[in-house]
């Protein structure tokens, strides 16, 4: 278990105040212009060093995705950075946690970030549905910008660095970072064809980079207490801490800050208080966020959270939103809940996306019911397969890696329910 | 120059060249919907997926993915086959069935593609999207319905129409495309997204529900709405054409082609003059050949020299303006004039009156200063040339009064005097091009102040001309020197015009006496003492000069309405009546003559000239510029007696209402 000495966020339940004036007390803005007297090549080499991925859901690299910034950006085109903060994906809720009631190790690491990669101004794309965050972020940078923490000569270091806090408006295809990068420039937020990448031709067309807010709000820490430090959490290839969004039916639902790797077990034991019922009683969990297939019980329960492990289980760590279902859970309900959800939020640009999401929509719904014909669970994994790895953004994979979850291991509960429709099975008794 | 391979056919491409090229240059086909050669790229419709290695294991959109060596490019794997089948199928299930009752049908690209690369059996078993129509004027029919969000339309506007007026609202499924405030798009170009939708969406409002494709007999032909010479395909079915569509021709009009150049067609059969008319007691009285001759040669009599006079209009083509001026010669006149408009310019060289730099020569100018004209009426396939210069970082100037030419433009002043004071950003520039219009023109000395302009900045310099038949008539010499104005002066006793309808000759040629040759009963036509009834564009075989120079022949559509005759067949018939037989019994025999006497006249093409010489003389200009198209839809007698092109007029220039209450 991660000791308190160790969190990097020790604000994270918001028991203090987020303000500048606590935040420094904790630690934020500690002499930030030394760190800014380290040439930018050595932070990023440090970020390299410390096994930062992304912690967005993708699991890139950090430190190498800053590394393709130009090293000297071209004059009229400046480098910029983009902080994805449009948490929008079913059971994430760290980001709202970290702007909530520490906003400043968000404001700080996008300057050492910003600075890292040569960048002229962050932008900080905040969901529109997070108004207090929003508030928070406004005021904070504000104090920031006061104190000369940011702005001109930026903490006394010679470095000019602007943050601009943008609202979006409810949308969660504007946290793909093309899309993202359209709705900040005031069109519609539908992905770009990638190439060009944002580090080539981003926003403005300009060389950009897009983060996650958790992966800008660590950059700073790990610079104080060092990559080594920082790389002696969790395997190889996974390392670091990383804040856990446990919802669903476990006793006490948490925003956990552990250590990466931690034994699924272990993370609902001691932090959430166990499963609703016992351990007996899980049917199965969508270990990081919607996007990512479930995993059922008896797979998940001692399986190390990190990315390659959940990879191994055929699902993924995502932005670490473990949802936990018990066996209360009507389970083809619940995922059929999800199709809907990417149903809605499809942007309509690119057709397997547009018409297949709506198509799985309407299957699931009829499955749910059991009211299809067994077949049709084979032409609907078919369906997810033909929308899988089809489309402009990785929106049409996340719509159809629930489904394909839950054929691949609750396909005789999807029989069942056909054979009861048509009256060929006894009906099950509520689990009451 | 990337080397790449394409089901393992070794090609090379110029480097910028996306994989779909690629393939195409290896003989590869690749579907597409969204893709469009003139357009951006969306990579949207997910069609043209190809296997690519090196690359990730899944198929990738070609049409977005640059060309890079040493690729190789599967068209023909399973998992192409596969991923297109699938995007078919997702194209599909909410595509309705209604291909029996649809106009695109025949020419669908859905309905070739669905059949080439889709699976042949639908599994979907849910209910189909349906969409409300959208209204989008006068020229567009929608049956949203059929749309597959391709965007096609959307990036036509915006990039190649310059109206920022079609979009899509919603997202996911519920995506539609939908014109701004559902209002009627406000271009002169809005009928070319009927030819980009691949599917049945955007259709001819004109031509709903009026033939099928393999119906239609297809005609090359010239378009005539405009001095630009636009390349067509006249689609007829028994006497009447129902379709004229754009062909491709990169040095002219690419492949677009004007709303009065598509559907003015169906002025064709309206208010056509189908028998000779001769003025009888101050009225027309309905007559034969025989009579309206009679009545001719009674008026020639005792009539020679000066005393007779031809004017040319703006839609008569070579042949019929040579052989009018041979008849003149024959009775030894040598008052003709094409420049019925007014407009004072030098024709003493083809340079001086043609648009030199050349319509596709635009494109790669650095500057361009407009005189009097506004190209988006008087040329809007000229303003969409213009467009492409300006996105390739050209600034436009213009002199005249102020008007949306859908792009930013730095306006000079409304008065021609604006010429002595241009701004230094043009006098430095390089590669200027200045273009004149007629509104310069109808200012006297006009033309001379823009041609010095042009020296000055030693810029090309090019005459934009508005009507089809301008050029041709200049070429073969139907001038009189101090223009139209020299012929009012000579007051001739008998006037013979060949379908001048722009002028009113009545108010300058008060006692004469006036022949018209002519197609439709419009102005020239009311004041006329006899009418021969002519044919159309589309009912003769013609040469057509553009305002390039450029030569273009054209081919019969159909046949001329009634009594009504080829003009040139006309005068030949009625020089004998005359006895002045003119020395040419058929097309053939009269090209010759032309070729004999216009060589430019003799090929088909571009025949170059001799440089332009130096500028006129003429001293300080002024006056305000007045653009000589003021309604775009009804500039000649075809588009006015067009059903459709007076709705346009009525919508789009005068403001009135037509919007369809939604049932």
């Amino acid at each position: 278990m991660l000791e308190d000495k160790d969190r990097i966020f020790t604000n994270l339940y918001g028991f203090q105040d987020w303000r500048l004036e606590a935040a420094m007390k904790r630690g934020d803005w500690d002499n930030t212009k030394a760190l800014m007297q380290i040439a930018q090549d050595d932070i990023i080499q440090t970020i390299k060093d410390s096994g930062l991925r992304g912690r967005g859901g993708a699991g890139f690299p950090t430190g190498m995705k800053w590394s393709f910034m130009p090293k000297e950006p071209k004059p009229g085109k400046p480098n910029f950075l983009v902080i994805n903060a449009d948490e929008s994906e079913p059971g994430s809720c760290k980001d709202r946690e970290i702007i909530r009631h520490d906003p400043h190790k968000l404001i700080e690491g996008a300057l050492i970030a910003g600075y890292a990669m040569r960048a002229r101004a962050a932008y900080i794309y905040i969901r529109g549905e997070y108004i207090i965050e929003a508030k928070v972020l406004f005021e904070a940078v504000q104090e920031a910008y006061d104190k000369g923490l940011i702005g001109k000569n930026a903490c006394g270091s010679g470095y000019d660095f602007d943050v601009f806090v943008h609202r979006g408006a409810g949308a969660y295809i504007c946290g793909e970072e093309t899309a993202m990068l359209e709705s900040l420039e005031g069109k519609k937020g539908q992905p770009r064809l990638k190439p060009p990448f944002p580090a080539g031709a981003g926003l403005y067309g300009c060389p950009t980079t897009v983060n996650n807010v958790e992966s800008i709000a660590v950059a700073p820490t790990i610079l104080r207490r060092g990559a080594a430090w920082f790389a002696s959490f969790g395997r190889e290839n996974n390392k670091g801490t990383k804040l856990f969004q446990i919802s669903g039916h476990v006793n006490k639902p948490c925003v956990v800050e552990e250590a990466m790797s931690i034994p699924f077990r272990e993370l609902i034991e001691k932090h959430c208080g166990g499963i609703r019922g016992g351990w007996d009683n899980l049917l199965a969990v969508i270990p990081g966020g919607s996007s990512v297939p479930l995993v059922p019980a008896a797979e998940i329960m001692d399986a190390p959270m990190d990315f390659d492990g959940l990879r191994a289980l055929g699902s993924g760590l995502g932005t670490a939103a473990v949802i936990v279902m018990d066996k209360s859970t009507d389970i083809v309900r619940a995922i059929s809940r999800l199709s809907y959800f990417y149903k809605h939020e499809s942007c309509g640009q690119c057709t397997p996306c547009r018409e297949g999401t709506g198509w799985m929509w309407r299957v699931m719904e009829r499955l749910r019911e059991g009211n299809a014909d067994v077949s049709e669970i084979d032409m609907l994994q078919e369906v997810t397969k033909q929308v899988e790895g089809h489309t402009i953004c990785a929106l049409g994979d996340a719509a159809a890696w629930p489904i394909q979850g839950l054929i691949r291991h609750f396909r005789p509960e999807l029989e069942r329910r056909i054979a009861v429709k048509r009256g060929e099975a006894p009906v099950a008794v509520a689990a009451e | 120059m990337p080397k790449l391979t394409v089901d393992g056919i070794e090609v090379e491409v110029p480097a910028g060249a996306t994989v779909l090229q690629a393939a195409e240059a290896a003989g590869k086909e690749i579907p597409r919907f969204c893709y469009h050669e003139r357009l951006s790229i969306a990579g949207n419709c997910r069609m043209c997926l190809v296997e690519v290695k090196p690359g990730p294991p899944k198929p990738q959109a070609s049409c977005a993915l640059p060309a890079a060596d040493g690729q190789e490019i599967r068209t023909d794997s399973a998992m192409v086959k596969k991923a297109r089948e699938g995007v078919m199928e997702f194209l599909l299930i909410n595509h309705p069935l209604d291909c029996p009752i649809c106009d695109q049908g025949g020419e669908c690209d859905l309905q070739d593609q669905s059949i080439a690369y889709g699976k042949g059996h639908s599994r979907f078993d849910e209910n189909k999207r349906a969409v409300t129509e959208k209204y989008m004027g006068p020229i567009v029919k929608t049956v949203m319905t059929r749309c597959i969000q391709c965007t096609r339309c959307v990036r036509f506007a915006e990039e190649v129409a310059g109206v920022e007026e079609i979009g899509a609202i919603y997202r996911g499924e519920n995506m539609q495309i939908t014109s701004y405030l559902e209002r009627a798009v406000t271009s002169e170009l809005s009928g070319n997204v009927v030819d980009l939708c691949p599917v049945g969406a955007l259709t001819s409002k004109a031509y709903a529900f009026e033939a099928r494709p393999w119906e239609l007999k297809k005609t090359p032909g010239i378009d005539v709405m405009d001095a630009i010479g636009t390349n067509v395909r006249l689609d007829a079915r028994g006497r009447q054409v129902l379709r004229s569509l754009p062909r491709i021709n990169e040095d002219v009009n690419e492949e677009w082609a004007s709303d009065k150049t598509r559907h003015a067609v169906d002025g064709l059969v309206r208010n056509r003059l189908d028998k000779p008319y001769v003025r009888v007691d101050g009225k027309l009285k309905a007559a034969s050949w025989e009579e309206a001759f009679a009545a001719i040669a009674k008026a020639m009599q005792g009539v020679s020299g000066n005393q007779v006079a031809g004017l040319a209009g703006d839609l008569a083509e070579v042949e019929s303006v040579y052989a009018l001026k041979a008849l003149l010669k024959a009775y030894g006149s040598s008052l003709h004039e094409a420049r019925v408009d007014g407009a004072l310019y030098d024709v003493a060289s083809p340079a001086s009156y043609r648009f030199n730099p050349t319509i596709a020569g635009v494109e790669d100018a650095k500057a361009i200063l407009l005189v009097g004209t506004n190209p988006r009426w008087e040329a809007p396939l000229v303003n969409t040339r213009i467009r492409k210069a300006i996105k390739k970082g050209a600034k436009v100037y213009a002199v005249g009064p102020e008007v949306d030419l859908t792009y930013p433009v730095q306006w000079l002043g409304a008065d021609i005097s604006a010429l002595n004071e241009l701004p230094e950003a043009l006098t430095k520039a390089e590669d200027v091009i200045v273009i004149a219009g007629m509104g310069a023109c109808l200012i006297e000395g006009g033309y001379a102040a823009a041609r010095q302009v042009a020296s000055a900045l030693n810029a090309g310099f090019g005459l934009l001309h508005t009507a089809a038949g301008r050029v041709g008539a200049l070429d073969v010499g139907f001038t009189t020197e101090g223009g139209f104005g020299a012929v009012v002066e000579a007051a001739p006793k008998v006037i013979f015009s060949l379908g001048v309808d722009e002028a009113e000759l009545a108010g300058f040629f008060g006692g004469a006496f006036k022949v018209y040759i002519g197609t439709h009963g419009d102005r020239g036509a009311h004041s006329a003492d006899v009418i021969l009834p002519g044919a159309t564009y589309v009912e003769k075989p013609g040469t057509w000069v553009n305002m390039e120079g450029r030569v273009q022949r054209t081919e019969r559509a159909v046949f001329p309405v009634g009594d009504a005759r080829e003009d040139w067949t006309i005068l030949r018939a009625l020089s004998a009546v005359l006895g002045k037989t003119l020395p040419f019994d058929s097309l053939a025999q009269l090209r010759s003559k032309i070729a004999a006497d216009h060589p430019t006249l003799a090929e088909e093409g571009l025949a170059p000239v001799a440089a332009l010489d130096a500028a006129p003389k003429g001293g300080d200009v002024s006056g305000t510029i007045v653009y000589p198209i003021a309604d775009f839809y009804l500039t000649n007698p075809i588009a006015r007696s067009s059903p459709t092109m007076q709705r346009c007029s009525a919508e789009l220039i005068h403001g009135e209402s037509f919007a369809e209450a939604a049932e």
